[in-house]
């Protein structure tokens, strides 16, 4: 009896230290060893800068790779040197030369040239790698013709490499917006050196991008890749700006769940967290409110119309449709995050005014679909598709609630998973669909080149020859001033004949530790990580 | 008994062979492909990959072509990861063995004793405690269990982590939510076992002959007692080790489990077909297992 009584205590005393005892917080160790600890979402699909599509393998790729210029840290739009150290456009930005820096290496040590640069850009654009992404570099004459096999000669595609560490750039089209586009991962450089020692050109799935045969020329290469684990990256000696960086290594871990990843930045596991679910937003304002980050992103959210249906063909349906929705109402009582009701499709910039077309007026809408013969008893009855994604979920409850209150329309929501929304989309197998856009670069066309007739993100049916008319005058014009304002009489044209409704305009919410420096917002959300740093914060 | 074990390996191929076929034709129908994106691609790249992964061939074309990739001994490749499902499994399968194993541990070190307990004492507080504690771990499930141990267990224990893959001391709060479930179950099936057998004749005779109780229970009632559990365990060990989306995707663990929701989201054939293959030919095994403990411990089986 007396041993179980002293068995006892002692479990307890056990028990009372280990909650009683306070340990240094994880993420206080990575501080001090500068590596910094990010939530990235999921397991990237690869880190081979020109097979992989999202954000995801964007947040990795920019730690170990770096194209001819790079995002400077505060300042949207200022295109700071990267591989490129000077650059130059001839009159009507169609002609560009990139001057490369003599002592831009690769991670082996292995000189960087406007050869790999020739390299790369044969590989991205060759018909047969069936790069998803090839589209990017469309703007260089020849691009899209040598990328479909029309063209066999890659030397009749606009890229030439007059000496070593000249290279020459010839657009199809006026493009002022050509630095920001070296900042996407598709224009970076591949090692050629490296990827035809494990493969062809033109061969996917070669073993070069695995962790102990990759090359790199960025400011972080790649140390460790365990599979739905995490990828640790660490400092570049080889790099050209290594004293500028002052990291040790980047962790990103594939964190899909939010909720997870918000306990286990609360527990102090990471630095940042790559989102935060919209339920958590007001619970971090409270508690959290000086780690909780809510910055403008470049993207629309917005509902699709099928504009071949024939309910929906009538322009007055799909205006009263879009002036039955309250934004406001979204942003406030479902997202909660600071996002922005929008009024047109491109998230206004300083240069672009955005066209004022669409706002609340519940009694407009109504008016206008009387007028489109929807009286007495009969009512409009249609359909929105919809994803299982939470937010969908509650956005599509919303728009029904509304539609139904302002208009008296009988909508119902046919939620499906997101390949089969996908798919509905794409054969306009839907009525109205919800719909969102985050562009790839700072230039109102990301938003507006994808409705062009038979773009494969136009999903909607809507088609206009002046819209393309406009655009292609824009893409002639020489002034980058009078460029955008054809390009806001495109978008004007687009909304007043209205094939979506937008709805708002995105943010992105986040948490970060008070510990990471020279982390500012930027539109893309693409922080260049040589500039950040951490410092241990005794009250954090 | 070899004759057995041979004809059961047998049956089992013929089942992943069946489950693989069914598989492979319904991942096909549903709507989508691993191509598409919420960023439509040109239809010649999709074309171009389509033909890389044999996707632009019938069904049936493609079924051949899978079953020579598997008498390579290959799995194919994942057209949305861009690399070889082995390999994913390779890196994926250790997490999930260990924590498959830690959880059925810790359900076996609970679940039996308590269930051994429970029909020792039957009708008292002791038995009913333990059964409505076991009655509440069938019926709470992982996704509430999972977040409570780590927003009030974890975040108070200084040793542990809400979530994340690091040390041993990772796998505590992942392998007691996984095992939870299964050593309710134990719990149960070991108490009726247990008491079925104590109120057999020999149990009686032990104790008129003088054998001490504790050797009643251990020398002739719990191997009798045991054997539906025995029965249960081989099969819920091969849905512990394949793992479990939910708890993995709450704690973090690089496992299986998520392979399987996300391949089929993803509409990532080859991974979602190797990943239904291991799972397969695991239960087949695990099965065959059980059945094997069972004939030793039950000589009526195998005469």
């Amino acid at each position: 009896m007396r041993h179980v009584h002293f068995i006892q205590i002692l479990i307890g005393l056990c028990v009372l230290a280990l909650i009683g005892c306070k340990g240094e917080p994880p993420i206080d160790s990575y501080t001090e060893k500068k590596i910094l600890v990010l939530g990235n979402s999921t397991e990237p699909q690869g880190l081979d800068p020109q097979i992989v599509t999202g954000v995801i393998e964007s947040n990795i790729i920019r730690a170990l790779f770096e194209g001819l210029c790079v995002e400077h840290p505060s300042k949207q739009g200022v295109h700071l040197p990267g591989v490129a150290e000077a650059w130059q456009a001839n009159d009507d930005f169609t002609e560009w030369t990139f001057y490369l820096r003599k002592d831009g290496k690769w991670s082996d040590g292995k000189p960087l040239t406007a050869e790999d640069f020739l390299f790369s850009y044969q590989r991205i654009l060759h018909p047969d790698f069936g790069a998803d992404y090839a589209s990017m570099l469309y703007y260089i004459k020849g691009a899209e013709s040598y990328n479909k096999g029309e063209i066999k000669d890659f030397s009749r595609v606009g890229v030439s490499a007059p000496d070593t560490y000249t290279l020459k750039i010839s657009l199809k089209a006026s493009i002022p917006f050509l630095p920001d586009l070296t900042k996407h991962y598709t224009w970076y450089p591949v090692p050629k050196h490296i990827i035809l020692k494990h493969g062809k050109m033109e061969q996917r799935n070669t073993p070069w991008t695995e962790p102990d045969k990759i090359v790199s020329n960025g400011a972080f290469v790649l140390k460790q890749w365990r599979l739905n684990d995490y990828i640790q990256t660490e400092k570049n000696p080889c790099y050209w700006d290594k004293d500028t960086v002052q990291l040790q290594g980047i962790r990103f871990l594939p964190i899909s769940n939010q909720y997870t990843e918000a306990r286990m930045f609360f527990n102090q596991q990471l630095h940042a967290t790559y989102g935060l679910a919209p339920e958590m937003i007001e619970h971090a304002k409270d508690k959290y409110s000086k780690y909780l980050r809510q910055e403008t992103y470049l993207g629309t959210n917005f509902i699709r119309f099928n504009v071949t249906d024939p309910l929906l063909m009538d322009l007055r349906v799909r205006q009263a449709l879009a002036l039955a929705i309250d934004s406001e109402a979204i942003i406030t009582h479902i997202l909660k995050g600071g996002q922005k009701p929008a009024y047109g499709m491109v998230p206004p910039t300083d240069d672009y005014r955005t066209p004022h077309v669409v706002s609340f007026d519940p009694i407009r809408a109504k008016k206008l679909l009387e007028e489109a013969g929807y009286t007495g008893n009969k009512k409009l009855r249609i359909t929105l598709l919809s994803t299982d994604r939470e937010v969908s979920k509650r956005l599509s409850e919303a728009y029904q609630d509304m539609w139904k209150k302002h208009l008296g329309a009988e909508v119902s929501i046919e939620q499906r998973e997101w390949k089969t929304y996908l798919s509905r989309m794409s054969g306009l197998d839907y009525q109205l669909a919800l719909g969102g856009w985050i562009g790839d670069y700072p230039d109102p066309t990301t938003f507006l080149d994808m409705w062009k007739t038979g773009d494969g993100n136009n999903r909607t049916g809507w088609s206009n020859k002046d819209y393309e008319l406009l655009l292609a005058e824009a893409e002639q014009t020489r002034n980058p001033s009078a460029r955008l304002r054809i390009l806001e009489q495109a978008e004007s044209l687009f909304l007043s004949e209205m094939p979506i409704i937008p709805v708002y305009w995105y943010t992105t919410n986040y948490l970060l530790h008070t510990s990471v420096l020279g982390w500012h917002p930027l539109l893309l959300n693409n922080h260049p990580y040589k500039f950040v740093d951490l410092e241990l914060k005794e009250n954090h | 008994m070899l004759r057995t074990i041979i004809s059961r390996l047998i049956q089992g191929i013929v089942v992943v062979f069946c489950l693989l076929l069914i598989t492979f034709m319904l991942v096909r129908l549903m709507p989508g492909d691993p191509f598409s994106g919420d960023k439509a691609h040109a239809p010649h790249i999709i074309q171009k990959n389509k033909e890389r992964f044999h996707l632009d061939k019938s069904n049936s074309e493609q079924f051949v072509v899978y079953l020579g990739l598997l008498a390579r001994g290959d799995l194919g490749d994942s057209p949305v990861k861009e690399q070889p499902v082995s390999k994913i499994i390779r890196h994926s399968f250790p997490a999930s063995l260990i924590l498959g194993i830690a959880g059925m541990s810790f359900a076996i070190l609970i679940g039996i004793p308590a269930g051994i307990l429970s029909a020792l004492r039957k009708n008292s507080y002791i038995d009913y405690g333990t059964m409505v504690i076991a009655m509440a771990g069938i019926s709470i499930p992982s996704f509430v269990v999972a977040p409570l141990l780590a927003g009030h267990v974890a975040t108070r224990i200084p040793l542990l982590k809400v979530a994340g893959w690091g040390d041993p001391l990772d796998w505590v709060l992942p392998a007691l939510t996984l095992g939870l479930a299964t050593a309710a179950y134990l719990a149960r099936i070991t108490r009726g076992g247990m008491l079925e057998v104590l109120n057999q004749d020999y149990i009686r005779t032990a104790h008129a002959k003088g054998v001490k109780p504790a050797m009643v229970v251990t020398k002739h009632a719990l191997r009798g007692g045991i054997i539906p559990a025995v029965a249960y365990i081989g099969p819920a060990f091969a849905m512990l080790i394949t793992g479990s989306f939910i708890i993995e995707t709450i704690f973090q663990v690089p496992g299986m489990g998520q392979h399987f929701v996300n391949a089929t989201k993803d509409r990532d054939y080859f991974l979602l077909q190797g990943v239904v293959i291991l799972f397969g030919a695991f239960i087949v095994f695990a099965n065959l297992a059980a059945d094997i403990i069972l004939v030793m411990l039950n000589p009526r089986i195998r005469s």
